[in-house]
Parts: C-alpha cells; structure tokens; sequence
C-alpha cells in the first residue's frame, strides 16, 4: 500500500470546516480560544448559515477572530460587541449575529452592554471566553480572576478587601428575563468539547428561532498568562476555576 | 390624488427643530435610530416612538442603556451599509467620543446631532455652541474629521438631516449636524423632505460593497475594523482619510452672505447665533454702518478661502459665539493678521441679543 492508496476520498473521516481559514493562528500553543473558534466554524458549516452570518470580534485575545472564520466579521470597541450585535440582528433580522468576547471584554468595561442587550432579550448568541485573565495586554487581572489568584495587576493574589469578589456575571445573565439559554462549558478534554459544540449550536439555533438571547460561556485555560504548562493549566483549571464556575446549564427554555 | 401622491407632496408643518429631525429620518430612508434621552433634544427619540416607522419604512428605532451603547449600536448598523443615526447633547456627545473615533477608523457613513448645551460638565440645558472645537477639531482619539453642519433654522433642522446623510455615504464619514438647544426647541414652519423608501439589500450591496450583510461564496469576507498592527498599514489608512478628507474640503463648503458685497465690517457667526447677528447688521445698516455676515453652514469643511478672499476688501471681523471664543480661531486662521479679527460671546446658555453684537462689533472693530 501507498501513501497515494491511503490518501483517498473514500477513506478520508475528518476534514478541516471550509469556514476556517488556512492560516497560522496567533494563539499560544495550549490556548482554548482555537478550540472555540474551530467549533463555531464548524456549526456555522453543519447549520449551512456560512453566508448569513455576522460574527462580532471584541477587544482581548480573540480581537483577531476574524482572521480565522471566513465569514463577515465586524471588530468592536472594547466591550461594545453586544450594542454592535443588537442593531446588526435588529437590521437584518434573518441572520446568525454571534459575540464572541473574553471576560474583560464581557463582564468588566461591557458590563453594561452585555446586560442590557440580554435583558432586552436580544436574538444574538453570547460566546464568552473566561479564563479570569487579561491575556493580550499581558496577564492583568480580570473581573472573573478568582481570589487569591496572581496577575500582574494583583501579584500577591487577588484579595476582596482590595480588588473586591470575582464576578460570576454568568449566574447573573441566568436571572434575566431576556436570556432563554445560559450555559457554562469547558473545551479541555474531547468530551468537553462536543458538549461545547452542541451548546453552541442550541445557541445559534435559538437565535434563529428568536427565542432570546443565548449566553454560553466556555469557563478556559490561559496557559502563558497563568504561567503554566498547557496540561498543568487545564488541571489548575478543573481544580480551581471549575468550583468557582461550575460547568452545566443555568438556564435552559 | 393617491396615497402615494399624497406621500410625496410637500408639507408645510409648525415643528420644533428635534421634531423635524426625527421626520426627516423617516423620509430620507433612515434604517435606525440608536438614542438616549438628554435635554434639549429629547423629543427627536421621542417623535420616532411616536410615528412608529417600523409600521410605515420598516426604520428601527431603539432606546439604549447609554450613549456608548447608542454610538455603538450606529456602528453595527453602519457597518451593515445601513442609514443609521443617533442624537444627543453635549454631555452625552462627550460619552460617544470612542465610538466616533471607531466609525472614522472604519470608515462608516453615519449622522449624528448633537443638539448643544451650556457645559463643562453637567452644564446647563439653555443652548450653547461651545461644543464646536470638540466637533470640528475632534474630539475622540486619532486624526480623523467629521462633516459638520450648522442649521440655523427648523427647515435647515430637516434639510441638513437628509443632506449629512447624503455626504456621509458620499464619503464614508459621520456628518454631524451641530445645532444649540434653541434650534433644536424652537417652533418654525417647515417644508418636509418628500419621502425616500430605504436602501433595499442589493441597493447596499452596490452603495456599500464593505457592508457586512453575510458572505456570498463570491466574495472574500467583509470586515469591519479599525485595527491596523503594521504602523505602515496604519499610516495608509491615515493617509487614506486624509485624502478623502481634503477632497471633502474642496467640494463640500457651505456658506450663507447678508449685505456683504459693500461691507466694510463683516460678522461671521454660525447657527442661532447668526440669526441674531442678521437683525444686528440691519440695525447697524440703518445707522449707516457697512456691515455684512458671514453664516458658515458648514463649520467642517469651513469657508476658509472665502473668508481669506473678504479679508482683502473689508476693514474688520467680529466673530459672535455662544461660546469663550472658539471658531474664531478658525477665523483668524483665514484672515492670518491681515485686518483685526475679535470676538464677542455669552456663555451658560445666555443668548446674545442683537443690540449687544452692535455694540460689540462698534466698540471692538469699528472705533477700536
């Protein structure tokens, strides 16, 4: 047998998604954002919504989303995705309109942003990135960085007295009346990562369905901005991030 | 004559200018409003609620949680090619700055009305036109310019609507109609614009081929963004607005004369300030003093030759504000030291009444 005889259409059981680029991602080897952004890719194919869909790229890591799904892409201001994504889904309402946000972006300097579109129950899916960190500026603590966890912003660890409690604005979007789907998910094993995968999908199906808004957030690694190797971070992640956040649905309607 | 007839034909209506505002967005093809109430331009939102034209245009009209949100939600719009627009007043104009500077790093066609009042700070809601050095010298981050449009009238309320969002997406800019709290609240007649259906998808797919409407398996994706990594890729885009920009400057000046062609003093003011400036020329005519007006329409791009060009046949300029003086500069920019220039203003929301400009423009021009 030759390499010729096993490359062969009839053998082939997995190909790349046609919606992701061919080109070399910038994430950190151990990231959990190319995992994500390969599952969207993926459902936005399976769902064949290639050419009706509108994704909105944050500020953060993953400001360059958009460089890696072929799709129409609009790049926010920090915080802003979600009022981008009301007026787009409100302006063409036939269309997949998704954020896709880590937890800076998300839940400290859009907070605002973030609650409101949900409590106005917009049909928009939320993906949101939290691995309690700043990663692009360089590990700076985030509104999700848990107590007593180092950053550069908070390097003895974060403490209540000085940087107050980490913010579980998932439970919170789960309280309103606007959201009809709110989920927490991980993507570090590959059973993981197919319920992320099908969470996903029941959001971007949702909102086709105008049913809400759809909040799912995939509680993930930042190995550099940790400081740990990939493997080490994704055990640090089970043991300390997972009690905090704890995987499963919130809300489901 | 039929519905359409009757859709189509001018209309004279007693309005305020926030009124005509929101009528003209309805007739000129608006796709949304994106808004946060703030006094004294309150009633553009409310109107919009009121007329309902989802039921009518299929417009959008939403109220946000702030102005950042509102700018932002104009962003989305705009990037999708729409006609979108948001209002506000000057606190709530100084809130938009990060958004404004986006739209102009994206290159998105968008109106914003700024509907001023007395500042700094929460101010005061009686009209003001101090906010012409954050609109015209830029407010927000980055080299960027935004058309800029001076009503002086509830019709110009209207005209200047349907007008900025003509040269928005003539060059992909955000044209800002700047009016005071008098424009905006007073009561005048005013013809409306006949109505314009708005942009169907394939219109914006030709208008607008960046716009972000989904992508066709034809096309490479349309990416809405003002991130430039390559300080060379930055400085293209730069120098790409800068072109349009100057372009802007030689096509787009808008001016208003009175009694300028044997002037031997002129006052250049702008919005309802130059109103009363006009019956301070007539009042100093009927003395037999020589004086003119220039009423800038547009204060970005500004009528800087055409003020160089008076500078050669006058004797002086008072430039009148309500303001500590700011398009003055722009004034003595184009009249650079060839005859005196100086300035009189009220600030707080105090109106200048004409009798004053008279005195002024005596006391500090006239026998200086």
């Amino acid at each position: 047998m030759t390499t010729n005889d096993i490359i062969n259409p009839a053998n082939l059981v997995y190909a790349k998604t046609k919606v992701m680029n061919d080109v070399p991602m910038h994430y950190c080897p151990g990231c959990s954002h190319g995992v994500v952004h390969k599952i969207i890719a993926e459902i936005i194919e399976e769902m064949d919504m290639q050419e009706k869909t509108i994704g909105i790229a944050p500020v953060g890591c993953a400001v360059f989303a958009y460089k890696y799904l072929d799709i129409d892409w609009q790049q926010a201001a920090h915080g802003r995705a979600p009022a981008l994504a009301t007026a787009v889904k409100r302006l063409l309402p036939d269309r997949l309109v998704f954020t896709y946000q880590g937890d800076g972006d998300l839940a400290a300097i859009g907070t605002a942003e973030t609650i409101h579109a949900a409590n106005r129950g917009e049909n928009i899916a939320i993906i949101f990135i939290n691995n309690g960190i700043y990663g692009m500026t360089g590990g700076q603590m985030a509104p999700t960085t848990l107590e007593g966890m180092k950053s550069s912003t908070s390097p003895n660890g974060r403490t209540v007295p000085l940087n107050g409690h980490p913010l579980d604005i998932t439970k919170l979007l789960a309280q309103l009346k606007g959201t009809c789907y709110v989920t927490r998910q991980s993507v570090h094993t590959i059973a993981a990562v197919r319920k992320a995968k099908k969470a996903i999908q029941k959001a971007f199906e949702n909102s086709m369905d105008n049913k809400g808004t759809s909040v799912v957030e995939i509680v993930s690694t930042c190995n550099a901005g940790w400081k740990m190797t990939p493997e080490a971070a994704n055990d640090w992640m089970v043991e300390n991030m997972f009690p905090a956040y704890p995987l499963g649905d919130l809300k489901d309607l | 004559m039929n519905d359409s007839e009757k859709h189509n034909m001018e209309e004279v209506r007693l309005m305020k200018g926030n009124e005509a505002v929101a009528h003209a967005a309805i007739r000129c093809g608006c796709d949304g409003y994106f808004g946060y109430p703030i006094t004294p331009q309150s009633e553009i939102m409310e109107t919009l609620m009121e007329q309902e034209p989802w039921n009518t245009t299929g417009m959008v009209v939403l109220q946000a949680e702030s102005e950042t949100s509102s700018i932002n939600m104009v962003y989305g719009a705009a990037g999708c090619g729409k006609k979108a627009m948001t209002s506000s007043s000057s606190p709530g104009i100084s809130l938009m700055q990060e958004g404004i500077s986006y739209l102009a790093g994206a290159e998105l066609p968008c109106v914003i009305v700024n509907v001023m009042r007395g500042g700094p700070g929460l101010g005061t809601i009686q009209p003001s036109q101090a906010d012409y050095y954050q609109t015209v010298k830029g407010g927000g981050h980055g080299d960027y310019k935004m058309i800029t449009l001076a009503p002086a009238s509830v019709q110009e309320m209207a005209d200047h609507t349907v007008l900025a969002f003509d040269l928005a997406f003539k060059y992909r800019v955000t044209a800002m109609v700047l009016a005071d709290g008098v424009i905006g609240q007073m009561m005048e007649k005013v013809v409306l614009p006949p109505f314009k259906p708005r942009w169907t998808e394939n219109e914006i797919r030709q208008i607008s081929p960046w716009a972000t409407l989904g992508k066709p398996a034809t096309r490479e994706p349309n990416i809405i963004n003002s991130l430039r990594l390559e300080a060379s890729d930055m400085e293209e885009l730069n120098l790409r607005l800068q072109g349009r920009y100057r372009e802007i400057e030689n096509n787009e000046v808008l001016f208003e004369e009175f009694s300028v062609k044997d002037a031997e003093y002129v006052i250049v003011a702008f919005g309802t300030t130059a109103r009363v400036c006009q019956k301070a020329v007539e009042m100093a005519r009927a003395e037999g003093i020589k004086a003119g007006l220039l009423r800038p329409i547009t204060l970005y791009p500004f009528p800087t030759v055409e003020i160089s060009n008076l500078a050669n046949k006058i004797k002086g300029m008072l430039t009148v504000e309500m303001s500590a003086g700011q398009m003055v500069d722009d004034v003595r920019l184009a009249v650079n030291g060839r005859i005196p220039v100086e300035f009189f203003g009220r600030m707080g929301g105090i109106v200048p009444s004409p009798d004053e400009v008279l005195h002024a423009l005596k006391t500090k021009i006239i026998h200086r």
